[in-house]
């Protein structure tokens, strides 16, 4: 499974959806993403990456799309 | 044979640790066996000092970690560091404060903004950065140091009493919205404790104030640390959203 596939697979797992439901415009909000979600996507991102995200970067991680930039910014290969 | 307290290997960040409350509850920390990250707001000499101190008498892990946890890069620099060095956190002792007192009609905005920077902001930052890295694990406890002035209040203390009671409204709240994670979070609300912070008491207050405990004496920083204890341990298992009073009945 590559940096993607387990992005992917966090969101899928947090959200309880489909992974193929997991796309880029997914934003806080939509369905089951509510703050308690959100700090277990953080949780599940820190860990499989094995880094530590600002404060600000969690508050400002509201779509799928900022997540992938995020980790990205963090040193994670997606392999965009 | 295993200690009921469960704490070794256990690892511990413990603001303000190198003095009164905070260094003796380190110290029963590292008895203990755990891993103890020490903290001070601006004396490195001392820390690097305590840190050796706890590393010959209980040769256990001891790290350190400078800086005011009223400023929040300071405390992201300190958990970044944790989570470089260990991977994880199993217990947070918010304990570092400040007392200053003062009457209504002596209070500035400077004076309201620098102690709640530190005994309320403080924490609510830490527990932030700590619940994060517990949560991974979770499991995790977080004690937190109010006062017996922020349950009771007294004359002169509006700005500390406020800051104090804020400190309980946050431990019952975040004991809530952590629980799911398995992370329990409980205050502790020392009485008259023996510190550096009472130094500055004219006598006749002091005496005063000693006659309004039941106990008849003045609590010892290992007093606090005690209850500290049990919070932090699996002995309190079941334990959260709770505020301990360690003040040998003390009336205010």
């Amino acid at each position: 499974m590559n940096n993607l596939d387990i992005l992917i697979s966090i969101f899928s797992d947090a959200l309880s959806i489909n992974p193929s439901e997991v796309s880029e415009s997914l934003s806080y909000g939509d369905t089951s993403w509510d703050s308690v979600a959100h700090m277990v996507i953080i949780a599940a991102l820190e860990t499989a990456f094995d880094i530590m995200i600002d404060t600000e970067d969690v508050i400002d991680m509201s779509s799928v799309a900022k997540a992938k930039s995020i980790v990205e910014k963090y040193g994670v290969d997606l392999g965009a | 044979m295993e200690s009921i307290l469960g704490l070794e290997g256990r690892v511990c960040f413990v603001t303000g640790s190198t003095r009164g409350i905070g260094w003796a509850t380190a110290r029963e920390l590292a008895r203990q066996g755990a891993t103890v990250i020490l903290n001070s707001r601006c004396n490195p000499e001392l820390l690097a000092q305590r840190r050796d101190e706890l590393r010959e008498e209980f040769a256990t892990e001891v790290g350190s970690c400078l800086g005011d946890v009223g400023d929040s890069e300071a405390m992201k620099d300190c958990y970044a560091s944790i989570f470089k060095n260990y991977r994880r956190l199993d217990i947070l002792v918010n304990n570092a404060g400040i007392l200053d007192d003062r009457i209504l009609g002596m209070i500035s905005s400077q004076h309201i903004e620098q102690v709640f920077r530190v005994n309320v902001q403080g924490i609510i930052v830490n527990m932030q950065y700590a619940a994060r890295l517990m949560a991974r694990n979770n499991t995790g406890s977080i004690v937190n140091i109010s006062s017996i002035i922020g349950r009771f209040g007294n004359a002169g203390q509006v700005v500390y009493g406020g800051s104090k009671a804020a400190v309980i409204g946050m431990t019952l709240s975040a004991a809530k919205e952590l629980a799911v994670s398995n992370i329990r979070v409980n205050a502790i609300a020392p009485g008259f404790i023996d510190t550096d912070m009472i130094k500055a008491l004219p006598p006749g207050k002091h005496r005063e104030r000693l006659q309004s405990i039941k106990m008849g004496r003045i609590g010892t920083p290992e007093d606090v640390a005690c209850g500290v204890l049990f919070f932090c341990s699996d002995l309190s298992a079941y334990v959260t959203g709770q505020v301990l009073g360690v003040d040998g009945g003390m009336l205010i």
